[in-house]
């Protein structure tokens, strides 16, 4: 019995460690391949970020511009378009599932939200392109409907139920004990849940809404199929512009392995990497803060 | 994040098929050796055409994918022993692997020595194995009116001096422009032969990431120009085609040089082709291929009555 018990702890640990090493790769990979433009091209990291001047040599010569800033920008526009459109339906209806009708909502909506996480994003960017830029294009008038509005509104319906879930959860497990105080002093239930649930179960929410900011800075497919992918910073939310996961996926087959074209793309990965390393440090950070409140 | 996953793990994938590809690549050279000495005591006649067996894997140029594939179909018709494995993964992507030896063959939109150091384009052979042959296109609303423009009036459009059609006859609408990626080798060939060598402008235009996506959007959104290969347009009316200085793009106007935005797609074999590899090429460069490669919008390179060098070798 012990020597199966060892054995078995033995391969569970063989796996985690690999996962581990795994992690560790993928990290050393990305700043080994992404460090070139610095390194063998001799590009300052401020001309990375800052520059809007995208003109990489696709060959191993160098010499071109890559200033990734309208990249950047547009990542950032979208992702935080998108958080504003779906932080406030997701918080409605993680209340409406937690407090409201707890019991309709276990059998049917929760299940709803969670299909939600399941369809592939491409068949998000599918139904935007066919669906809702089109329909943009009739509504504000324009030649092509294609924009950070269109993005933000794909990307809003995606994170939506990683935000309601995680929140929803988050003030199911207020303890029982603080909405009963409020009650019994009088509290309506509007109360209970703006002045108890919602700062109780603050870090949680916060938390949800981080997952969903790292789930729309990483998403590629369905961003790119309705951004237009214009190389221009945007002028407002209905005009198009480009993002980094969209331009390294678009550009990373005809460009050559290893050329100054690539090792750029493979720096836009760098940077993606370091964003979600920053963002799960702010949510170690968030639900750090909350245990102790607890 | 999740892509980012996804992006690592199909690296380290493309590193396992790397490795596999070294061990076929040599294992189709040891079947083509035993192919050669089984042939050798039979007439050439019968050793040209004697079926080949081995495996053997191809990828690169997404232009040539449709091509190289519907040959290949047809070549294990009469080759069922040998195994072709197909990628299209653009241009760079198989220049690069070929060079390494991954791949028995790399398709390339453009010579190997624009995208690889001297040195490594140097140990590739190049297989013209047919034409490519790009238009400009319109949305159907513009194509009524406009059916010509001069280089001088497109370089204007792609390069968003003018942006409205009425300013080149057609009607009064703001000009879209769409666009392939600037590693694309469509867009190279487009800039390089349609443009006079002159940048799009990137920061006017909408990207695609393929063909097939390019002559969707032009399709649906009025006042659109895009440029797309001949072969994209054999079975499409969504679109009409766009004449250059009044020279339509056709296979007849390729071949005999009056319209002149074309490029030659490339199959390239380290050192001489063998096996698999050298069956296949030679096949699709057969007179009987060459008919079934026209009627899917390719120009036979053998028919051109003009040639185009290497614009760095020539330097």
């Amino acid at each position: 019995m012990a020597r199966k018990d060892s054995i078995w702890r033995g391969i569970v640990t063989a796996c985690g460690l690999f996962l581990i090493v795994l992690t560790f790769a993928i990290g050393a990979f990305l700043f080994y391949k992404g460090s070139g433009t610095f390194t063998t091209y001799h590009h300052s990291v401020w001309e990375f970020l800052f520059s809007p001047q995208w003109n990489p040599a696709d060959d191993f010569t160098g010499g071109g511009q890559i200033g990734a800033a309208i990249f950047i920008v547009g990542s950032i526009c979208v992702c935080f378009l998108a958080l504003l459109i779906a932080t406030p339906f997701s918080l409605a209806a993680a209340i409406f599932m937690s407090v409201i009708s707890p019991k309709v909502s276990e059998k049917i909506f929760r299940p709803a939200v969670e299909i939600f996480v399941g369809i592939p994003s491409v068949v998000y960017g599918w139904v935007g392109t066919t669906v809702l830029v089109p329909f943009l294009e009739q509504l504000f008038h324009l030649s092509y409907g294609y924009s950070v509005l269109a993005g933000g509104i794909v990307l809003a319906v995606m994170i939506f139920p990683t935000i309601a879930s995680v929140s929803a959860d988050a003030i199911a497990g207020v303890p029982a004990g603080y909405q009963e105080a409020a009650y019994g002093l009088g509290s309506t239930r509007w109360q209970v849940i703006r002045r108890i649930l919602l700062p109780a179960a603050k870090p949680g929410i916060l938390t949800g809404i981080i997952l969903g900011l790292s789930r729309a800075f990483g998403e590629a497919l369905a961003v790119a199929m309705v951004i237009g992918k214009m190389k221009a910073f945007p002028a407002g939310i209905l005009s198009p512009t480009n993002n980094l996961t969209a331009l390294i996926a678009s550009d990373m087959g005809g460009a050559t392995e290893g050329g100054e074209y690539s090792t750029a793309l493979w720096t836009m990965a760098l940077l993606l990497l370091l964003i979600s390393y920053l963002f799960i440090f702010l949510i170690r950070k968030v639900t750090a803060k909350g245990e102790k409140i607890k | 994040m999740k892509k980012l996953v996804a992006l690592v793990l199909a690296a380290a994938l493309s590193v396992g098929a790397t490795a596999c590809g070294g061990t076929t690549s040599s294992s189709s050279e040891a079947a083509s050796a035993a192919a050669n000495s089984a042939a050798a005591p039979s007439s050439e006649a019968a050793s040209s055409t004697a079926a080949v067996s081995g495996s053997i894997s191809i990828s690169g140029s997404s232009a040539l994918y449709p091509l190289a594939k519907d040959a290949i179909g047809k070549f294990k018709a009469t080759n069922p022993d040998a195994s072709i494995t197909l990628n299209a993964g653009g241009s760079g992507t198989g220049l690069k692997q070929v060079a390494a030896g991954t791949v028995d063959i790399g398709n390339s939109d453009v010579f190997a020595d624009e995208k690889l150091p001297a040195d490594s384009a140097k140990s590739l052979v190049d297989h013209k194995v047919c034409v490519i042959t790009m238009a400009p296109i319109v949305s159907p609303d513009v194509g009524e009116k406009v059916t010509s423009l001069t280089t001088q009036q497109l370089t204007d459009i792609f390069t968003a001096k003018t942006k409205n059609w009425k300013e080149v006859g057609g009607p009064d609408e703001a000009i879209t422009l769409v666009t392939r990626p600037s590693t694309s080798g469509t867009r190279a060939l487009f800039k390089q032969y349609a443009l006079g060598g002159k940048e799009e402008a990137s920061n006017k235009s909408l990207e695609t990431d393929d063909s097939g996506t390019l002559l969707q959007t032009v399709s649906q959104h009025k006042g659109a120009i895009g440029y797309v290969a001949l072969s994209y347009l054999v079975n499409n009316t969504s679109v009409k085609k766009v004449s250059i200085d009044g020279v339509e793009p056709s296979l007849e106007n390729t071949y005999s040089g009056k319209y002149k935005v074309w490029g030659y797609e490339h199959m390239y074999t380290k050192g001489e082709a063998t096996g698999v590899a050298k069956a296949l090429i030679e096949y699709m460069q057969t007179e009987e291929y060459g008919k079934d490669m026209e009627a899917m919008g390719y120009n036979v390179a053998s028919k051109m009555q003009v040639q185009r060098d290497d614009p760095k070798a020539a330097k």
